[in-house]
């Protein structure tokens, strides 16, 4: 199996996602199944190929230096999970 | 008033057969009796639709209305849509509002479209079967025992049972041609760039397209009319002029050089849905195209390229996820970490969470070389596949699907097994260009899809091609028996 | 053991575009929290960035101004991590083709000029602000700054000591100052600077094990905590034990470093490219228009003011270390008609030490341009004398007067030249004083001044002191 049960818990942790113990077997034998099927792209010799990161290879479009928007605070706050005087709130981060 | 043509309803309105509301009220009705069945919405915005054909009836009244005013159509819940729940098929946006309008609900919108509602979909537009979603499984019409297709399940399963006429859907790695193929109905993706992205929850932003879904090519021509076009918000949208959709239609096909890839007719075709497709190539040759044999040597790998790139880039999207701003927060986190990683583990389904660690880990470390470089530079390859193609023929078809729907759960449990649904219909995302499927009849009375790739921008050629199909056909008019 | 001590910079200067580099919310200091944090800064689902021309103009400027290669192709890509100032999990930053390549800043420390090369310089957007005030154990986040244009700046482990390293730091502020890419404004966080440092024994040809210090944002604390974190990690090498790679902060109040303790393991930031952003192209002809309107950048006015003024290394350096304060110091020069050198000690003497004391920057001066050269004139045509003149300048410089002219006559400080006049004075006292005429002409030449003084005192100031002193010589011959 390409990957290990170490392997999984360290990118769940790296995608802050928790994982039970009961979900780490499985997660670990789909993720292998499919780095296994994604192992074909090795068939093929790549050397000097520039990688493709847009379909149509297009460029930047840039837009003016002006201030379109407006402030929706309180429209956008309606939402949140937890807000006090307009700061989103947090459990305390340590620095 | 269900089974007319856009054009039809259109006519009808204009003529003051039937009002606008009485128009969306019908389609509401049919909602209400067999929404529930086909679990195909997610939110039946009944007040919105009736308060907004109400407006389109006014429009009418003094003759200031368009092709599509009044005309009633639904939005995959993926497009943001203002002051209504937008949930992607995921319980992480369950209590999500939406405090803005996606660019493409603004121009239906502009152009006098009624919203019934948001359909219900993959979530977060990752499957082939709409069996991920938060909200449950859809059905297909045709047969409720078999999947509608994904991610845009709700879309085709709406349009299939005619409680929409139209409906928007969006398409990363065939999410819009394999289930109109799975519901016998006409989907586009259009040339990547065409239609904006703003508001459209992203999911692989290099591959990501909003389409349209309906009956007939006529029908989404008039669609996509409405949903294309430059938007100054979305970095990656193409500075294309307007183009009238509807224009070409009836140009004669004839001389029209159609290549088959021998790689799409081989190994994982089912025998029968191949046998059909021979019928309906057959058909386009009679209309006067010429087949030609051509090669596309890296198709092979455009499932697993897909496969690195589509996690990759939904591993880094759907970090914005993360409890503080909106969407779902797990109860008293105990700390930073804990609020992280409860909210995303209870917000996510599985294979939601199997694409992100995916996608973390091929762009982690020493392995981004290994996968995430690797693929992209398969990706160059595939699309030089099909420029090196489109120097010999004009368009290139192919089976959408390597068969008809399957049964719900049979492929669920394995992703690999789910994903290579996907042979035919992957490699057009990576490479950025338009394809679209068209009804091209049954096998054992459920419906197949016949594919058509084109060039960049040659969306109206497709459509083209599609509807002189449709015009020696009628696979497109068939109707799911028990939703007539 | 001889130690060498290594320092390269890591500046993240606040562009002063109006709005943000990916969204059209402003950028505005000081606004009420998340009031100027748009869709795209809060990283809602379904926006996308569009990116800000003065920016990519901004970044191109510098990059001209430090003779750099500005990138004809570079892009943006994602930094992933998590934390609660960045909305969407991930900085949009550049990473592989940064938009400056390398380039180089002139510095003078102690007279003597040096080279620091720079490495590389990029666009990011900064992250909001997480405020601590308790609010019942949480921490509330403000994302009025997230989206905020930064230009990073990096330079080579080229200083050799904390006060290179400030000369540095202080050269590319007045850098960015005079290209008006950014205000400079280390208070308000729109210029911020990380260290990296370590000592290795002198010849050694390894670095040694580098500590990064962050968020130095004063000219005064960079110094101490670099010199702090020097003899710190010597202490550890000399003790026998190994400097651990850590980031550290520095505590302004202990004078120490301290190690932060959020950073548990080495963050994998999975850099790629941002796909919802298309490369940015850099036309000759964009960067041609740009080189044409280009001011005249730090060291060509220094080197032009030590040739056209004759000033030195000094001098020249410190007069144009601010555009603005070179500025005045031009318009003094040619409005007074006088010495350069003259208005040089009066800009970075008199000037500056009020400027100071009333904690001012130059534009908010209550003395301009123009009366300074009014008060220089003077002292030139021999009006008034230096000492007197600083009276007109406080007078001025309290809203006394307007100008020099209208001082001098309200309170009569016109400087006596009248040679019969002062002779007359020079005689009185040396009358009254004849025991010190006896004393200076029994050989006390110290007592010159004394008579000078005396005169002077006599004529309240206002005797020409050269005039005094020469009848004096002749008198007490």
């Amino acid at each position: 199996m390409p990957l290990q049960k170490e392997d999984v818990e360290k990118i769940a942790h790296l995608a802050r996602i928790s994982l039970s113990e009961q979900d780490i077997p499985v997660y670990t034998h789909h993720l292998s199944d499919i780095l296994i099927f994604v192992e074909q792209m090795n068939s093929v010799d790549t050397t000097g190929i520039t990688p493709m990161a847009h379909p149509l290879d297009a460029v930047a479009r840039l837009r003016p230096d002006i201030v379109s928007e407006s402030n929706q605070r309180d429209h956008f706050q309606t939402i949140a999970p937890q807000v006090e005087e307009g700061l989103y709130l947090v459990p305390k981060v340590i620095e | 008033m269900h089974n007319k043509t856009l054009t039809e309803l259109r006519k009808a309105l204009h003529q003051r057969e039937y009002s606008s509301v009485e128009l969306t009220r019908h389609f509401l009705e049919r909602i209400e009796r067999y929404g529930i069945q086909l679990n195909s919405f997610i939110t039946v915005t009944t007040d919105i639709a009736l308060a907004q054909a109400q407006i389109a009836d006014k429009c009418l009244q003094s003759g200031n209305a368009g092709p599509l005013t009044g005309i009633p159509l639904t939005h995959k819940d993926i497009f943001c849509t203002n002051g209504v729940k937008t949930s992607c098929g995921s319980k992480m946006l369950d209590n999500f509002i939406a405090p803005y309008n996606a660019t493409v609900v603004e121009k239906c919108q502009a152009a006098g479209m009624v919203m019934l509602g948001k359909t219900n979909m993959d979530e977060f537009a990752m499957g082939s079967s709409n069996e991920t979603s938060f909200y449950g499984p859809v059905k297909n019409p045709w047969d409720t025992q078999t999947v509608p297709g994904g991610s845009s399940g709700g879309s085709t399963a709406s349009v299939a049972a005619h409680l929409t006429p139209v409906a928007t859907g969006t398409d990363t790695g065939g999410s819009i041609r394999q289930p109109a193929a799975f519901c016998g109905l006409t989907g586009l993706k259009p040339t990547y760039g065409l239609v904006s992205r703003y508001g459209m929850i992203a999911f692989a932003s290099s591959l990501d397209q909003g389409g349209p879904i309906g009956h007939s090519a006529e029908d989404i021509a008039l669609l996509l009319n409405v949903m294309a076009g430059f938007d100054k918000r979305d970095s990656t949208s193409l500075e294309h002029p307007q183009e009238n959709y509807t224009t070409h239609l009836n140009d004669s096909i004839k001389g029209l050089k159609i290549g088959l890839p021998k790689e799409y007719f081989g190994e994982g075709l089912d025998a029968q849905v191949g046998k059909q497709l021979d019928v309906a190539i057959k058909e386009l040759e009679n209309a006067g195209a010429t087949l030609h044999d051509i090669q596309l040597p890296h198709t092979y790998l455009a499932v697993p390229t897909y496969y690195i790139i589509a996690p990759a880039e939904c591993s880094s999207n759907l970090s914005r996820f993360d409890g503080v701003r909106f969407g779902h927060r797990c109860d008293n986190p105990q700390d930073l970490m804990d609020l992280y990683k409860r909210s995303r583990a209870e917000g996510f389904g599985a294979e939601v969470k199997r694409r992100i660690m995916i996608g973390t880990y091929a762009l982690s470390a020493g392995y981004y070389d290994a996968y995430y470089l690797k693929a992209q530079q398969i990706r160059r390859l595939i699309s030089n596949d099909f420029t090196e193609a489109f120097k010999q023929v004009d368009m290139i078809a192919g089976p959408t699907t390597p068969t008809t729907a399957f049964k719900m759960g049979e492929k669920i449990d394995d992703p690999v097994t789910m994903y290579l649904n996907d042979i035919y219909t992957n490699a057009i995302n990576l490479a950025g260009l338009p394809a679209l499927s068209v009804p091209a009849g049954f096998v054992n009375q459920h419906p197949i899809g016949l594919h058509l790739i084109g060039n960049y921008l040659k969306e109206s050629r497709l459509l083209n091609v599609a509807h002189q199909y449709q015009q020696c056909t009628d696979w497109h008019k068939a109707t799911p028996p028990n939703f007539v | 053991m001889t130690w060498e001590t290594v320092i390269g910079l890591e500046i993240h200067t606040q562009l002063a575009t109006k709005s943000k580099i990916f969204s059209g919310a402003s950028t505005a200091y000081g606004a009420t929290p998340n009031t100027q944090a748009c869709a795209v800064d809060l990283g809602l689902p379904g926006v996308l960035p569009v990116i800000n021309e003065e920016v990519v103009r901004m970044a191109a400027k510098f990059g001209l101004a430090i003779g750099a290669e500005v990138a004809p192709r570079s892009v943006f890509a994602r930094k992933n991590y998590f934390y609660p100032d960045l909305p969407k999990g991930y900085q949009i930053s550049q990473y592989e083709l940064p938009i400056v390549n390398e380039g180089q800043l002139q510095i003078e420390v102690d007279d003597k000029e040096k080279t620091i090369a720079i490495t590389r310089a990029h666009l990011e957007e900064d992250a909001g602000k997480s405020l601590h005030e308790d609010f019942q154990g949480s921490s509330g986040i403000d994302l009025n700054r997230a989206g905020t244009p930064l230009l990073e700046i990096v330079s080579e482990p080229d200083m050799r000591s904390a006060k290179e390293a400030v000369a540095y730091m202080k050269k590319m502020h007045s850098l960015v100052r005079y290209l008006e890419i950014s205000d400079g404004n280390m208070q308000e966080g729109s210029f911020r600077c990380d260290a990296n440092v370590s000592v290795r024994p002198q010849g050694q040809k390894e670095f040694g094990t580098r500590t990064e210090l962050k968020n130095l944002n004063s000219f005064k604390f960079i110094e101490k905590a670099i010199n702090f974190e020097i003899e710190r990690q010597i202490d550890v090498l000399e003790g026998g034990g190994s400097v651990t790679q850590e980031t550290r902060l520095y505590d302004a109040e202990k004078n120490e470093t301290r190690s932060m303790r959020t950073k548990e393991e080495a963050n994998d930031y999975r850099y790629f490219p941002d796909p919802d952003l298309l490369p940015v192209m850099i036309e000759s002809a964009f960067l041609e228009q740009i080189k044409t309107n280009l001011p005249e950048l730090p060291d060509e006015k220094k080197q032009r003011f030590m040739q056209q003024y004759n000033l030195s290394l000094y001098d020249a350096s410190t007069l144009t270390s601010s555009r603005e304060l070179a500025d005045y110091f031009e318009k003094t020069v040619k409005a007074s008609n006088s010495e350069a050198k003259l208005c040089a000690n009066w800009v970075m003497g008199d000037l500056t030490a009020f400027l100071n004391k009333n904690n001012l920057e130059i534009t908010d001066s209550k003395v301009s341009a123009t009366q300074l050269a009014g008060i220089l004139r003077r002292i030139t045509d021999k009006t008034i004398s230096g000492k007197i003149a600083k009276q007109v300048f406080d007078a001025i410089w309290k809203g006394e007067g307007d100008d020099a002219d209208t001082i001098i006559e309200k309170r009569g400080l016109k400087q006596v030249t009248d040679s019969s006049a002062i002779e007359k004075l020079v005689d009185e006292v040396i009358t009254n004083n004849p025991k010190q005429l006896a004393d200076y002409k029994g050989g006390k030449e110290k007592l010159f001044g004394f008579f000078v003084g005396q005169v002077m005192k006599a004529s309240k100031g206002k005797a020409n002191p050269k005039q005094v002193n020469e009848l004096l010589k002749q008198k007490l011959l």
